[in-house]
């Protein structure tokens, strides 16, 4: 997939999903101070645009898309960091469609949430989210993802 | 240099309070070690953006829990009844919102908006306004709109509050900057403070 004379610095590319402006300013830095490449969408539904994972024509989900999409978006994406209550399609909603996508479900998906509820965090490593950060984001949080990304890589 | 030896002392004193009445939590702290020369602004940007937002959520909190009244009086006044008709109709109104208004009140709308100011606050470091947001939503979950607007108003309070504080707090920091300074880094809040 990638194309020849890609260079030694390329960093880890992350899209970041939040619906809340002051949480959107706050992942960038963290992610940036970690030397990431960083891509800060406000809904589930531009990160699945970001993603290539909606189709052009009628504007619904095609989780099984091919060449079509794929040509039209090259961008790669190592890592998606998605809060979890957001209006329309949740952050659990975006797991599940990145994780039933042919394309992208070896893409390490993370939840963020204010709420700590048990039950959410296991639903949510269930349906294949590497980790679960209770909000506010800490840069400690931040530097587990590293090991998700190195994996992705090998 | 005395003058900065001054500035800083009294800035360390003041958010130490701070941290001491709750104001501030270590979230603030996180958000000053993500500032660093590349991003010399980040904490100015971050509390601007915070209060922005929030003046936007307090307008939708305040317009949800209202539009109960005025969609009634609409209404009222549109059927452009006689004075008597009028004071009649005002004492059942009256009534009426007295029983019904957990039914006329989108308690849900209004708790979105609670969640989303509870989110902002606390991860700005603002606990007080952040712990206010959670009796908040409680009253907005047993559907107690006395409750909600009361609340509403501490909420708004404590928002005004920590917005004096932070700005006061971000000028100190200016000061101590421009007399050739830094700003002095509570490493760690002190634990007899930390929730």
């Amino acid at each position: 997939m990638a194309k020849g004379g890609v260079s030694l610095e390329t960093k880890f590319h992350v899209l970041a999903v939040d619906d809340s402006i002051v949480d959107r300013k706050l992942i960038e830095r963290l992610l940036k101070t970690s030397s990431y490449q960083v891509t800060v969408v406000e809904s589930g539904v531009k990160a699945l645009e970001f993603l290539g994972l909606l189709d052009d024509k009628n504007g619904s989900i095609d989780s099984t898309s091919h060449s079509a999409t794929q040509n039209h978006h090259q961008v790669q994406v190592n890592l998606v960091i998605t809060d979890y209550s957001m209006p329309g399609i949740t952050g659990y909603d975006l797991l599940r469609k990145i994780k039933e996508s042919t394309s992208l479900k070896n893409i390490p998906v993370v939840i963020m949430s204010s709420e700590d509820l048990p039950s959410r965090i296991n639903s949510c490593l269930e349906k294949g989210a590497e980790e679960f950060f209770l909000k506010p984001v800490q840069q400690s949080d931040v530097n587990k993802l590293r090991p998700h990304l190195l994996r992705g890589k090998a | 240099m005395e003058v900065v030896g001054q500035l800083q002392k009294q800035y360390v004193d003041f958010i130490t309070s701070l941290f001491r009445e709750a104001y501030l939590d270590d979230q603030y702290v996180q958000l000053q070690k993500l500032q660093d020369d590349s991003n010399p602004e980040f904490v100015v940007e971050v509390v601007s953006i915070f209060f922005e937002d929030s003046e936007k959520l307090l307008n939708d909190l305040a317009s949800s829990l209202l539009v109960s009244i005025s969609l009634f009086w609409v209404f009222i006044l549109c059927l452009r009844p006689s004075l008597l008709l009028m004071v009649v109709l005002f004492f059942l109104l009256f009534l009426f919102q007295l029983y019904s208004q957990q039914q006329v009140v989108d308690f849900k709308k209004v708790d979105g908006y609670v969640h989303q100011f509870k989110g902002s606050s606390s991860s700005v470091g603002a606990q007080r306004v952040k712990n206010a947001c959670v009796t908040l939503r409680n009253f907005c979950e047993e559907k107690n709109l006395d409750g909600c607007s009361r609340y509403l108003n501490l909420v708004k309070q404590e928002f005004y509050l920590v917005k004096n504080k932070l700005e006061t707090l971000l000028r100190m920091e200016q000061q101590i900057l421009q007399a050739g300074g830094t700003v002095p880094l509570l490493e760690q809040v002190p634990l007899l403070w930390k929730q």
